[in-house]
């Protein structure tokens, strides 16, 4: 039997999250959260291959690290097919940064699935998009892990991966117990997320039975804290400034357009390296 | 005396054709280097990587700490991390500079994390403080601010850099760089993964990051359909498409064409904006281009203050008007 974790993040469904501009804060509590898409390529990956092994063959548990709003993203997993939903999720926890993400997860996955036999994560998630969870859990478990798979395929007791890597194709292989992280930006639509059935979620949710543990459940120390362990502070935040004299054009679009390439065609004609005709009163045109 | 302080560039040689990240790294390590009185140093692992390692000293490496051995003839991401932690352990640069190809990403926290120490992905600008500490730029809360990281009670200080973010010094051959050869160490582990195959498979279309005049679409063009016409425009300015990631996400375009931090930077002569809000993740690519046209329906948005030419108006009119325009103006 192959017990997959699947590490799943909650992120915000916008990128751009509504920002005030007279008080110069993020109006945080606005935005509505989703599955971070890279880690649904991760459960849709741990769906494929778990379907492809006989009956009862494979389990799937999706873990999340995060504020009690991430319930909902455990019931989405087991609507679309995992076995198990644990949140991990406590005060103490916020503020963690990826290496203290990773020592989190690493804690759960060790002492409590220690039968674990493949670990999957999105490559990258939308919101930070650091890319360093899943390299960073691998340290802390200390398996093997192979990076942006784009095809997975059990051989044996092994672990196949295939990947593109900076114009690199690459097959890897493993064994398990392993860690992949799945390809936020392939092409190839092999991991393309299922969606959810139709009354899926509510049927998850009445089943009822996500696993909430906190810092003490998991046997976190009690002066555990993630923000103050982070190696690195934030020492200020800044709006980008613009420096160029800009001008603005109004007004109806074929002035604009013909201001456009009177005044400046002659930039864009050696742009082009072709010869434009720019000033109208020339009696060019 | 004083022990030097050493700012570290990990030499990511394997795509030198198709990224020079290191050397550019390298030129930013020099301007750092110079304000806290540092020496930068590359380190480079692989089998035979001389070559490399002259490279690098003629592009602002004054050492070079070389493991050259056929053991690392394959990029191996847990050997390269191993080796690289034995190495900062035993020479304890302040500073360790990652390019963001994909194996640096793999490469980078893995290191931080044996090392627990921070690192910042993704840095749009490195620079130093009053107290000598190196101040990480990168792009936080959604693209709408930079955020100021330092890393104040561990070392090194860790950060990653897109390619193209910074610009490489000039080829140098009188430079002058020592070369510190490093053995294997005993207690290398043997490979856990294991490369069954390796090929080179250049990713199609690159032109956009070399092409004169790029053209930027963002969710105002509105439509795929309507997108397409950017196409047009671009075949009659010999333009290269690109987009924001709302339109590749909303698959109008395939994500070849990203521009920004996550997709490709770019470095025309001309660039003509459509549609285009201008958070910091896309215009962290833009910093190079020479001219800008932004077209926008909002004269406040970003992309707007950061254009020469900032038209307010419907994107989809104005890219039909200029098409029109150029049918007349261009000189065959
Ligand atoms: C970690 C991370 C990494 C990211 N990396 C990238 C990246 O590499 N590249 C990237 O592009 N983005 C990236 N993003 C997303 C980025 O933050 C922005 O969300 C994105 O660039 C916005 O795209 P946009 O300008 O097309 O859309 P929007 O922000 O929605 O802007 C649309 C603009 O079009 C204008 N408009 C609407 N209708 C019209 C019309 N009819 N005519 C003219 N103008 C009109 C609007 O006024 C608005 O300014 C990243 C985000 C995160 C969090
Ligand atoms: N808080 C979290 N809980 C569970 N998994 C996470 C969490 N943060 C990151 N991950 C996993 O790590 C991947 C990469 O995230 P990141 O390093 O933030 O780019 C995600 O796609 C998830 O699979």
């Amino acid at each position: 039997m192959l017990h997959i974790i699947v590490c799943i993040k909650q992120v915000p469904m916008v990128s751009e999250l509504p920002w005030d501009a007279k008080t110069g804060t993020l109006k945080r509590e606005t935005a509505q959260g989703m599955m971070d898409p890279s880690a649904r390529r991760a459960l849709e990956a741990a769906l494929q291959i778990k379907a492809g092994m006989g009956k009862n063959q494979a389990s799937i548990t999706a873990v999340s690290m995060g504020p009690p709003m991430a319930e909902e993203i455990l019931y989405e997993a087991k609507a679309l097919g995992a076995d198990q939903g644990v949140l991990l999720t406590d005060p103490r926890m916020a503020g963690a940064d990826t290496c203290m993400t990773a020592f989190i997860l690493g804690k759960f996955i060790t002492d409590h699935c220690p039968d674990a036999g493949l670990i999957l994560c999105g490559a990258m998630s939308s919101d930070s998009e650091t890319a360093q969870v899943g390299p960073q859990l691998a340290e802390e478990l200390d398996i093997p892990a192979i990076g942006y798979a784009r095809r997975l395929e059990l051989v044996h007791d092994c672990i196949r991966v295939e990947r593109h890597v900076d114009d690199f194709m690459e097959l890897m292989e493993m064994d398990l117990p392993g860690l992949v992280t799945i390809d936020h930006a392939d092409e190839s639509d092999l991991y393309t997320p299922r969606y959810v059935p139709l009354g899926g979620v509510e049927a998850a949710f009445n089943a009822g039975d996500i696993r909430i543990m906190d810092g003490t459940a998991l046997g976190l120390n009690k002066d555990f804290n993630a923000l103050t362990s982070s190696p690195t502070k934030i020492i200020d935040v800044y709006s980008p400034v613009t420096r160029k004299e800009n001008r603005v054009l109004t007004g109806a679009v074929k002035k604009m357009v013909d201001t456009l390439f009177d005044d400046y065609g002659k930039i864009i004609s050696s742009a082009m390296g072709k010869d434009l005709k720019t000033h109208d009163h020339e009696g060019d045109v | 005396m004083s022990v030097e302080k050493q700012i570290w560039v990990w030499a990511d040689y394997r795509n030198y054709f198709q990224s020079r990240v290191t050397l550019q790294i390298l030129a930013r390590a020099s301007v750092l280097a110079e304000k806290t009185n540092a020496t930068v140093c590359a380190v480079v692992f692989g089998d035979q990587v001389d070559a490399y390692v002259k490279e690098y000293i003629a592009h602002g490496a004054q050492k070079v700490y070389v493991t050259d051995d056929p053991f690392l003839k394959t990029y191996n991401v847990a050997s390269y991390a191993f080796l690289l932690t034995a190495l900062v352990r035993r020479f304890a640069p302040e500073t360790l500079l990652i390019g963001a190809t994909r194996f640096g990403q793999e490469i980078a926290p893995r290191v931080a994390k044996q090392l627990e120490t921070g690192l910042t992905a993704d840095c749009i600008d490195l620079d130093i403080d009053e107290n000598g500490q190196l101040v990480q730029k990168a792009p936080s809360f959604g693209g709408n601010l930079v955020a100021k990281i330092i890393t104040p009670d561990t070392r090194p200080q860790m950060a990653t850099i897109r390619p193209g973010t910074f610009q490489e010094l000039p080829h140098d051959d009188e430079a002058k760089g020592e070369v510190i050869p490093v053995p294997l160490p005993d207690t290398m582990p043997s490979p856990r993964v294991r490369c069954l195959k390796s090929e080179l498979h250049p990713a199609r279309a690159r032109k956009i990051e070399t092409a004169d005049i790029v053209i930027t679409g963002g969710r105002g063009m509105g439509s795929k359909g309507k997108f397409r016409k950017l196409f047009d425009l671009a075949d009659l300015l010999h333009a290269e498409v690109g987009a924001t990631r709302p339109v590749v996400y909303a698959d109008w375009v395939s994500s070849e064409a990203l521009v920004g931090q996550a997709g490709k930077h770019i470095r025309p002569k001309v660039l003509f904006s459509f549609g285009v809000s201008g958070a910091i993740q896309h215009t962290a690519a833009l910093a190079d281009a020479r001219f800008i046209v932004a077209v926008n329906k909002n004269p406040n948005a970003t992309m707007m203050k950061l254009a020469d030419v900032a038209m307010v108006a419907d994107a989809n009119q104005v890219c039909s008007g200029i098409i029109r325009a150029l049918k007349q103006r261009i000189r065959d």
